[in-house]
């Protein structure tokens, strides 16, 4: 403090110093506006897509399902990948009240009258790619009513679930 | 029996944990230094407490002891010895304990410093130390227990409890399910490991921070004595980072090494926030400024550390990291509340204490620059904290769930990136109090001139892409400034002193440890950026199905494909392994051999990458697809990843440049002598 009683107050610098940083902070808050109108994925489930139908347009998004394990068909001279999800609630919440994630997804890929979606994407077959998956897809819906991900993302919570052992020895 | 033992002596740790709180408290409060040396040995007697915890969960692990949940689900049979001792961290549970040890082996090792001159901190660094402590250990105990067993009822019902109910009997599975493939890597073997050092090492300067503001001893003390307490666990933050980066790269079969996940940021939010206190404290020590900022800074860290050990181990969000669902969530945001916001109201308490000593004179000036880095730093951590909540908030506001992929998080923050990379450039030759754009271009045009070089080669290289220029010139510039630094200052010892250069570089590096090691530190980190401007912005790919003897060409790489088998390997895996041909402009090169595993324990299968590694780029190679009794044929896909490998040659570079920065002075306590001095000093000034 006693120091700062020595040099000149400076004022006129300490304007200078918050003019810049706030310059810095507005580039910046401009930076996050532009992208997320540029690149924004609306996260929903299957159900409110089709709900929307149409209106949904041309925009980016994502969608959590269940992967059927039957439907899982790969081309592997074009490395196209398609698969068929079932509607799962994509709320957390939901998906504790129903029992935990693995017993929702049992419970979508039992359900014939569950809502579904075909899944189009160019790439590698992910090995976690299976019956009972969660499958998280990044992309948009197609005129021919399929969905074709640019991104795909599996999750097998069984495995990693406490579960109790279904076969015991002595 | 086991499990009995290492439960009961997990209870111990916390009851001994919890008897240390309160001595601590008692002792401090009442200044009886009977109570705050119980409480110092009770802090030291948690670690052998604890490690008895831990080992008896790797002998449980080692010896199948699957009746035990937490072992089935983490090893089986076929698993080799060593994943099976690092199953301890493979799971949930596990991870937990290894957390509160490796937390408590902080917490004694704090215990067994010289205290003689800051004994008014002790207790309050025990009582931090300790509650987090506690808190991790009594999450084990009362919600995630590692030593809950299966029971089979008297009706036949499977149940899973930690002590035998009434009438049940011990149930045996034969194997356990093993430990998640994805996991089974020696990347991820010592990925977690590093970075719980990393938050737990934050864990030791934010316990000094809260006992300066309870003792009122607010002066910089609490920065010197945990300076490098905070070198040491950003070092290990970075490294546990990159090794994650890493395992990606290898195991994932992406072709990537980062991918904006929400618990990859979870990791980096207080690698960002620990970065930018590691520049700011020297701001305090050199010019007596900042003080307030450097108490949030490390009280932001504390909070995302156990943040980020939360959102790794939970499932909170949609991850490949995230293992399970599990009811420590609020738990744990219960703990971040109560702490962060106790810290804050001791730092209002304290905030009159805490006033700068020094101002901003200048725009140029060393500490404008770095209060520019923290900015910086803040405003990515608040980007990428931004782009982790949004989703919960969107849905809050709008009922719309909106989530951001890694272009959102690209754009955003690879100019602020290149922004820190020019500050990193020229921060080293600026002054501490003043300095103009004369003095510093005087000190710059050099080594710029380097670097325009080196941006004329890259142009002439056929580099049009303007991001890519940036970045390369920003490289160049960087690496040129603190060569010329370190030449500069080298030469003019060896003028005045006539030392042999080499030992005027030794001697120099010596006598300025934490600025030459810094510096070496940031050798690192731009090595890193080069890496990651290759492949962010060079990385090209191609896939095709090729029969025998067909290639795929790409950047001049010749990829022909020769055989493929297809065996049941002993150790529990189905192997697909294709080999094929390697060539370069037409020259031979060798052979790669990509395949996939197939854990029949799991029923997972894992893509391992075939990779021909050099310092200008690597030839990635993923076998994608193949048909079964066929070994004619198999479908690849290739990437080629310019300069990744600079990336891991800068993280050897961080280690080295820590370990010059970070090794014991001969005088270990000078520094915090000469402190103590000057702070008496200036009270005698006044």
């Amino acid at each position: 403090m006693e120091n700062a009683a020595i040099e000149r107050p400076a004022s006129g610098s300490r304007a200078k110093f918050i003019i810049g940083g706030l310059l810095i902070i507005a580039a910046v808050v401009y930076l996050v506006i532009s992208s997320t109108q540029a690149s924004a994925q609306y996260f929903m489930t299957i159900a409110e897509l089709q709900a929307k139908g149409a209106s949904i347009g041309n925009r980016e998004l994502r969608l959590s399902g269940a992967v059927l394990g039957d439907t899982i068909q790969y081309d592997s001279e074009n490395l196209r990948l398609t698969f068929t999800i079932a509607d799962i609630p994509a709320d957390n919440a939901e998906i504790e009240a129903q029992g935990g994630l693995a017993a929702v997804l049992h419970a979508a890929v039992q359900d014939p009258t569950r809502p579904t979606l075909v899944i189009v994407y160019d790439g590698v077959m992910p090995d976690l790619l299976k019956n009972e998956a969660q499958a998280i897809v990044t992309g948009k819906m197609g005129e021919d009513g399929k969905f074709y991900a640019k991104e795909l993302l599996l999750k097998c919570p069984t495995k990693y679930e406490e579960a109790v052992p279904d076969q015991a020895g002595k | 029996m086991l499990a009995n033992f290492g439960f009961g002596a997990l209870i111990i740790t916390f009851l001994v944990a919890l008897y240390g709180i309160g001595a601590a408290i008692y002792g401090g409060v009442k200044n009886s230094a009977r109570w705050v040396e119980s409480a110092r040995l009770a802090m030291l007697l948690t670690f052998p407490l604890i490690t008895l915890t831990a080992v008896s969960i790797i002998i449980m692990l080692v010896t199948r002891q699957y009746q035990v949940q937490y072992v089935y689900n983490v090893t089986s049979d076929t698993m080799p010895l060593y994943l099976k001792i690092t199953a301890l961290w493979g799971g949930q549970a596990g991870s937990l304990i290894f957390w509160s040890w490796l937390m408590a082996a902080f917490a004694t090792a704090v215990t067994l410093r010289k205290w003689d001159r800051d004994r008014e901190f002790l207790p309050w660094v025990i009582v931090v130390s300790l509650i987090t402590l506690a808190f991790f250990v009594g999450m084990s105990i009362f919600v995630e227990n590692p030593f809950e067993r299966f029971w089979l009822s008297a009706s036949g019902r499977e149940m899973v409890a930690m002590f035998q109910p009434a009438g049940a009997t011990p149930l045996i599975p034969s194997d356990g399910r093993g430990l998640n493939p994805l996991l089974r890597h020696p990347g991820m073997v010592i990925h977690p490991p590093m970075l719980y050092l990393g938050f737990v090492s934050f864990v030791i300067p934010f316990a000094f921070a809260i006992a300066a503001l309870i003792t009122g001893r607010t002066d910089d003390r609490w920065i010197r004595i945990t300076r490098r307490w905070s070198l040491v666990a950003w070092i290990f933050l970075s490294l546990g980072l990159v090794l994650g980066s890493r395992w990606a790269y290898d195991v994932l079969g992406w072709g990537g090494y980062w991918g904006w996940d929400p618990v990859e940021i979870a990791a980096f939010l207080p690698w960002l926030s620990g970065t930018a206190f590691l520049h700011s404290v020297m701001i305090q020590e050199k010019r007596g400024m900042f003080k307030r900022w450097n108490m949030v800074l490390v009280i932001v860290t504390y909070a995302l550390v156990i943040f980020g050990t939360f959102l790794t181990r939970s499932g909170v969000l949609s991850s490949v990291h995230a293992f399970a669902q599990s009811a420590i969530g609020p738990l744990f945001f219960g703990f971040i509340g109560v702490t962060f916001i106790a810290s804050l109201a001791l730092l209002l308490h304290r905030w009159k204490d805490l006033t700068s000593a020094g101002q901003l004179n200048s725009m140029l000036s060393r500490e404008a620059l770095f209060l520019l880095n923290n900015l910086l730093f803040m405003l990515i951590l608040l980007v990428c904290l931004w782009g982790l909540i949004f989703p919960i908030v969107s849905e809050l506001f709008t009922g719309q769930k909106v989530t951001f992929g890694p272009p959102w998080y690209e754009r955003i923050t690879g100019p602020l990136f290149a922004a820190l990379l020019l500050l990193m450039g020229v921060a080293p030759l600026s002054a501490w109090g003043h300095s103009t754009v004369k003095t510093l271009g005087r000190a710059m045009w050099k080594p710029t001139i380097v670097s325009v070089a080196v941006l004329a080669v890259a142009l002439a290289t056929g580099v049009r892409s303007v991001g890519a220029l940036i970045g390369f010139w920003l490289v160049g510039f960087v690496i040129a400034i603190t060569l010329y630094d370190y030449g500069r200052a080298i030469w003019a010892r060896h003028k005045r002193s006539h030392e042999p250069l080499p030992v005027a570089f030794w001697n120099l590096v010596g006598r300025n440890r934490r600025r030459y090691g810094g510096y070496i530190i940031h050798l690192g980190i731009v090595l890193m950026a080069l890496g990651i401007i290759g492949i962010e912005m060079f990385q090209t790919e191609t896939q095709g199905t090729l029969k025998t003897g067909e290639s795929l060409s790409l950047s001049g790489y010749t990829v022909t494909f020769r055989s493929l088998a297809e065996w049941n390997n002993p150790d529990g895996r189905n192997i697909a392994r294709a080999v094929v041909d390697v060539s370069k402009d037409g020259r031979y090169l060798g052979q790669l051999a990509p395949r996939r595993d197939f854990y029949f324990d799991a029923q997972q299968s894992m893509t391992i990458p075939g990779v021909r590694s050099t310092m200008e780029d690597d030839l990635y190679l993923l076998l994608v697809d193949w048909e079964e009794f066929n070994s004619n044929q198999a479908t690849l896909k290739l990437f080629h990843n310019p300069l990744i490998n600079w990336l891991w040659v800068g993280s050897v570079v961080l280690i080295l440049g820590m370990l010059v920065a970070a090794w014991p002075d001969q005088e270990p306590d000078a520094a915090v002598q000469r402190a103590a001095q000057k702070a008496s000093g200036r009270v005698t000034a006044d």
